[in-house]
């Protein structure tokens, strides 16, 4: 019996990967056709994010560190004193909070083919941290929890009217070649 | 002479086994739940990078599987960073076929669900990764998933 127990223990030991798999979650644009124009954008509204070849970045024009990526894209996407150079605010209805000012923010990520796999994961993820940051503390000060505790909870609602007020919109810009 | 030893009386009594099968058998179950089977042999080495910001996948059975990286075997394949779909290399021209053949193969409900993730070596440069993203935005399989060690978040202490 344990002889028998201990062939299949063997097996499954032999047969697993424990590895769960995580990951940053992204959704791609569709595909735009050739004559279509993009619509345009106040430059305020934007935020540009390039790396190229060497693995350096350019945020809004000037050379920054990975480190400092994640603040510099908070006060952009909150812009909590109104400043005329960051991006405007539209009045939005969003339930639980009334009438709120709802930052027009769009984050432009631009990479070259160059650009190393790692760099371009750690900017996703700043980039990321920055608006979970954000709607971390909303939902705290709103709510009295965490926002990933609202999504445990199951408490859509209020995880809709969050997001609301703070939507990720990352985009990807063509990939152009230069220097790679 | 002591008068306390008595002979032979410590010796040690054998540890009992009854309790052996028990105990493989709660590890067994143990593994035949947590286990999940290795889904393809990987061709190419993958040494993911870190984030912290990661959410787990759901749904195994709706995940299409990319994967990127340098060959294993050097001497036959060269160090440029190949992809591979289920067993064999591929270009980025035999990733739109395969996103057709998954999809008839999952219930119609459920195409918008497909995920694609993407395994990818940290030292691969982005235009092969660029390359696979264009031809997924083809293809209408717009969901990804870059795939991720998890990082603890150092400020969140």
């Amino acid at each position: 019996m344990a002889d028998i127990a201990f062939l299949l223990l063997v097996f499954f030991l032999v047969t697993t990967t424990m590895d769960t798999d995580f990951g940053l979650m992204r959704k791609l644009p569709p595909p735009v056709p050739d004559d279509v124009e993009s619509p345009p954008i106040k430059e305020r509204n934007v935020f540009v994010v390039l790396a190229n070849a060497q693995n350096k970045l350019l945020v809004e024009g000037e050379p920054m560190e990975i480190s400092q990526l994640k603040d510099a894209a908070k006060e952009f996407i909150a812009n909590p004193k109104n400043d005329p150079k960051l991006p405007d605010k539209k009045t939005v209805d969003v339930p639980f909070f009334g009438k709120t000012d709802v930052s027009k923010q769009v984050i432009s990520l631009q990479n070259d083919r160059g650009t190393s796999y790692e760099l371009y994961i750690q900017v996703q993820n700043e980039l990321a941290r920055a608006y979970n940051e954000l709607r971390n503390e909303l939902a705290r000060e709103k709510f009295g929890k965490s926002f990933d505790r609202l999504k445990e909870d199951g408490e859509d609602e209020k995880v809709k009217a969050i997001r609301a007020i703070y939507p990720q919109r990352i985009s990807e810009a063509e990939p152009k070649s230069v220097g790679g | 002479m002591s008068k306390f030893k008595k002979g032979g009386a410590d010796k040690q009594p054998a540890i009992s086994t009854s309790s052996l099968p028990d105990i493989v058998f709660m590890l067994l179950f143990f593994f035949m739940v947590s286990t999940v089977m290795r889904e393809v042999d990987l061709k190419v080495e993958i040494n993911q990078p870190e984030a912290s910001e990661v959410e787990k996948l759901k749904q195994k059975a709706l995940v299409n599987y990319v994967y990127i990286g340098e060959p294993v075997e050097k001497e036959r394949y060269g160090t440029t960073p190949r992809i591979q779909l289920n067993d064999a290399f591929a270009t980025p021209k035999d990733i739109g076929p395969y996103i057709e053949t998954r999809k008839t193969e999952v219930d119609e409900a459920e195409i918008p669900l497909l995920t694609t993730s993407l395994k990818v070596d940290r030292d691969v440069k982005m235009g092969i990764v660029t390359d696979v993203k264009q031809e997924l935005r083809e293809a209408q399989s717009l969901k990804i998933s870059y795939s991720t060690m998890e990082k603890a978040d150092v400020d969140a202490f």
